[in-house]
Formats: C-alpha cells, sequence, structure tokens
C-alpha cells in the first residue's frame, strides 16, 4: 500500500464504484454500437438517447425471483459468482494510471493505482485464471447439463489460451526485465511503445485475450444455441449479473494490460495519463465490439486448433527471438 | 487474410451509415389502401344501415367470431335499408383472423376491413366490439397510402362503376356509387 491504509481503502472504494459506472455505461456502448454494426438503432427509449438503459436493466434484475434450482449444491451455486466478481475487480487494481498525482485544492498527493508489485502481471494472470473457478464451480453446482457442459468449455478454453496468453507477454517481460506494471510503462516511455517490437506478441496477445475474456468470437462457454447459455443457465437476477459484471470487468482488465502492456499505458503528450489509459483502454474495447459485429462464433476444434497449433507456435517464437535479441545485445 | 480485412471493412462501413430503422410509435409506416385491418360498418347516406342483418359474414367466417342477431324493421323503428336489421352484431377480434371473408361474403357492402391494426386490449371482453363500435369511425386511423395507380383491379372497379348508373340493393335511392 503506498499511500498508507486510509487512503487506499478511499481509492479502493473509489475505484470499484468507477469501475462499476464505467462498466454499466460499457453495456450501453456495446449495445448502441452493436445495433450501428447491424444499422440499426440500439436501445434508445429509456431517457434521452436509452442513457438510462443500464439502470432500467439494473431494476428488472434486481426485481428478479431468487431461486435455486432443485438439483443444485446451494453452498457452491451461491458462492460461484462471488468468486468471478471478485477475481474480476481484484485483478483490476494493479493496473496503473499514471503516477504520482496531487488532488487540485488539497495538497494531498496519491498515486494512481492501487498497489504495485513486482510480481503484479503474475498476479493479474493468476487471478484471471482463479476467476474461471467461478465459472466452472457455478456451472458444475448448478446440477444442469448445459450448465456442466459451460463450465468445462470455459475450463478448456482457459487452459489452451492461458498458455498462448502467458507466453506473448513474457517477451514484454523480457524487454522490459520487469514484472511490475510501471517498470514495464517507464521502460517504454525510455525507448518505445512495445507494439512496434512485439508486434507479433501483440497480435497472439489480443486473439488471446478475446479468448480469456469469452468474449465472441470465442465466447464458447456460454454459446447459445449450443449450450442455452453455458454456466450461467441457471442463473437470474442478480446473479447471473454478477457473473456478466464479472465477465465484462474482465474483458475491462485485459484491454487495461494491453494497453499498458504494448501501448505505454498512461503515457502520452498533451493529455493528463488517466485520460490516455481510458482512450487506450476504450480502442482496445471497441476492437473487442467491433470483433463481435463481425466474426461468428469458431467451432470448438476451430478453437483448439487455433490455440494449439497457431497461437502457441507464434507466441512461442515471438519469445524466443526476443531472448535471443536481448541475450545478443 | 486479406478476406478477414475484408470483413472488418464492411462492418466499420456500416458503422456509419445511417440506420434504417423505423421508430415506429413516433413514425407510422403507411399501410396499403387494401390493408386488411379493423372492420367497419357502413351506412347509406340517408343514415340508414347498409347490414340487413342476413348473418352471411357469420357464416363465412373460418374463426366463428362473428355473432349476428337480426330483428324485423317496423315503419316507426325503421334501422337499415332492407325488411330486417342487425339487433346485435359482434366480432370479437381476439379471434378475428382478418381473413377478409366476411367482406366478400356481404351481398350489400356493408362491412369491410379497415385499415388499423392497433387494437391491443388489457382484457379479452374489451376485444369484443360491438355494433356500435363497429359503426364510428375508429378512433386511431392508421394513415394509409394513397391507392395505388398500378393497382388495376381497384382502377378498374372505379371505371366500370362510372360507366354505369348502377341501381344496386346498396344504393336503393338509385344514385350511382
Amino acid at each position: 500500500m503506498v499511500d498508507g491504509v486510509f487512503i487506499t481503502l478511499v481509492k479502493g472504494l473509489v475505484l470499484v464504484n468507477l469501475l462499476m459506472g464505467f462498466f454499466a455505461i460499457m453495456t450501453l456502448i456495446e449495445r448502441k454500437l452493436i445495433g450501428r454494426f447491424q444499422v440499426r438503432y440500439g436501445p434508445n427509449r429509456v431517457g434521452p438517447y436509452g442513457l438510462l438503459q443500464p439502470i432500467a436493466d439494473l431494476g428488472k434484475l434486481l426485481r428478479k425471483e431468487s431461486m435455486i434450482p432443485a438439483g443444485a449444491r446451494p453452498r457452491l451455486y451461491l458462492l460461484a459468482p462471488f468468486v468471478s466478481l471478485f477475481c474480476a475487480i481484484g485483478a483490476f487494481g494493479l493496473i496503473p494510471f499514471g503516477d504520482r498525482a496531487e488532488i487540485p485544492g488539497t495538497g494531498v498527493h496519491v498515486h494512481l493505482y492501487m498497489a504495485d508489485s513486482n510480481v503484479a502481471l503474475l498476479f493479474v494472470a493468476a487471478l484471471g485464471s482463479l476467476g474461471f473457478y467461478g465459472l466452472m464451480i457455478g456451472g458444475w453446482a448448478s446440477g444442469s447439463k448445459y450448465a456442466l457442459l459451460g463450465g468445462m468449455r470455459a475450463i478448456a478454453q482457459l487452459v489452451s489460451y492461458e498458455v498462448a496468453f502467458t507466453l506473448s507477454v513474457i517477451g514484454v517481460v523480457i524487454q522490459a526485465r520487469s514484472l511490475s506494471f510501471l517498470d514495464i510503462v517507464h521502460a517504454q516511455d525510455r525507448s518505445v511503445w512495445y507494439i512496434v517490437p512485439q508486434f507479433l506478441g501483440f497480435l497472439t496477445f489480443g486473439v488471446a485475450a478475446v479468448a480469456e475474456s469469452n468474449r465472441p468470437p470465442f465466447d464458447l462457454p456460454e454459446a447459445d444455441g449450443e449450450v442455452v447459455a453455458g454456466y450461467h443457465t441457471e442463473y437470474g437476477g442478480l446473479r447471473f449479473a454478477m457473473f456478466a459484471n464479472a465477465e465484462f470487468i474482465n474483458a475491462i482488465t485485459l484491454s487495461a494490460l494491453g494497453a499498458v502492456l504494448f501501448l505505454g499505458g498512461p503515457a502520452g503528450p498533451i493529455l493528463p495519463g488517466p485520460v490516455w489509459m481510458l482512450l487506450k483502454l476504450g480502442l482496445f474495447l471497441f476492437v473487442f465490439i467491433w470483433l463481435r459485429a463481425t466474426v461468428p462464433r469458431v467451432r470448438f476444434d476451430q478453437l483448439m486448433t487455433l490455440g494449439w497449433k497457431v497461437l502457441l507456435p507464434l507466441a512461442t517464437l515471438n519469445l524466443l527471438v526476443t531472448a535471443a535479441v536481448v541475450v545478443y545485445n | 487474410m486479406l478476406d478477414q480485412v475484408k470483413g472488418f471493412s464492411v462492418t466499420l462501413r456500416h458503422l456509419f451509415r445511417k440506420p434504417v430503422t423505423q421508430q415506429y410509435p413516433e413514425y407510422r409506416r403507411p399501410v396499403y389502401p387494401r390493408f386488411r385491418g379493423r372492420h367497419q360498418l357502413h351506412r347509406h347516406e340517408n343514415g340508414l344501415e347498409k347490414c340487413v342483418g342476413c348473418s352471411l359474414c357469420a357464416a363465412a367466417c373460418p374463426s366463428d367470431c362473428i355473432r349476428v342477431v337480426p330483428a324485423e324493421n317496423t315503419p316507426d323503428n325503421r334501422v337499415s335499408a332492407g325488411e330486417r336489421y342487425a339487433r346485435i352484431y359482434e366480432i370479437n377480434m381476439a379471434r378475428c383472423i382478418f381473413c377478409g371473408y366476411c367482406e366478400l361474403a356481404c351481398p350489400f357492402d356493408a362491412i369491410t376491413l379497415g385499415n388499423d391494426f392497433e387494437l391491443s386490449e388489457i382484457s379479452r371482453e374489451a376485444l369484443v366490439y360491438t355494433k356500435d363500435m363497429l359503426l364510428d369511425k375508429p378512433i386511431r386511423r392508421t394513415p394509409s397510402k394513397a391507392i395505388d395507380p398500378y393497382d388495376v383491379p381497384v382502377q378498374e372497379m372505379e371505371r366500370v362503376l362510372g360507366m354505369y348508373d348502377v341501381v344496386t340493393a346498396t344504393n336503393p335511392e338509385g344514385a350511382p356509387e
């Protein structure tokens, strides 16, 4: 805790609330954008330009009956969404939005990140993988075959893509010689943004990130039409909202990770750090949504082929070349 | 690989196109003149009802949603132009399939199908339309397109009707329609 207990607690509260607000706005933006991609308007009935749609969604989900299926394991069933959401929010805490900054007019200096660790990247990857336990537990504890299949798909997907994902970010780690996000950002300030030397790694990272966050075209764990809704088939109301929330926050975290690792994080001219960070994050999220509007869902064997036979060799190649170049210099 | 890029450019182009959505409650797309919607019972110009209570519409109705109870016209209570009139004329809109057979069956053109289709109610009872409701003009009018110049049957009929001084039971005064 770089700022002491009190400020860190306040920062945590602010960050979580901002994150939730951002998530709410992003659900609207996503639906609007998908609408425009399909030459229609998207939600525009609740409030001006449909701006109150997230609140209406929340109100609808709040009022739903909270029930536990007869075949479910009640405790695990109730625990699963919390695991997912906890890991999703926890992972976001390490994302740096800048260095030290002064709160205007108070003279109080705070760091624009919750914490920085010398294993920050490892920590985020670990929490991301831990979050998949929520999907697996939820799918299994629901006592439904579709939920179980969805949970199993989620784990299979995680196992195949976590490898390529980790290998593709190790190139960055080798170049920056650190796992800390701050060090990686500063290292990019001194040289160039790592999207240039690590372009292959960036591509494999991007594909693996989409698969990691279960977003289309890799949303097989919840492929409607194949496994109903996958692991959250038996969930309703706010428990379903927690899963959806966790999934989207994962997408936001991975976007932030991409911005930090490959696009220089909060660095940029004129505008302050957090704004640059948000812009880069938004760019990634836009590409996520663009992907969803363009590419149809892949088949499961295509998913596995892409993960093991394309991404893994490419990521390994990128890693080996980076390592060789760094050692040779 | 080039095809992938092409695909992405297609979706990106569509992002900047104007949506084709018609915003329904604000914009009501005019229906075609021959669109079959809510029924309408007609009167002669002198105020008498065209319906003579023959129940042919009820007989033709495939979903059996029309109920007609006729009664005799008397000199001091003359409702229709014929011998009898429809004392009760009800259409159950919950059952109606808007096929238009009643319109075809009617020998006096007393019932036609209009253009209104916004007929939702919150109770089934409210969907049973009485004679008074059917004789009234509909409360909400759905915009209708002008008669299609290429709609030959309508034009043909109008031309034929205009050529002859048609005297039928529907216009007992003998005036051309």
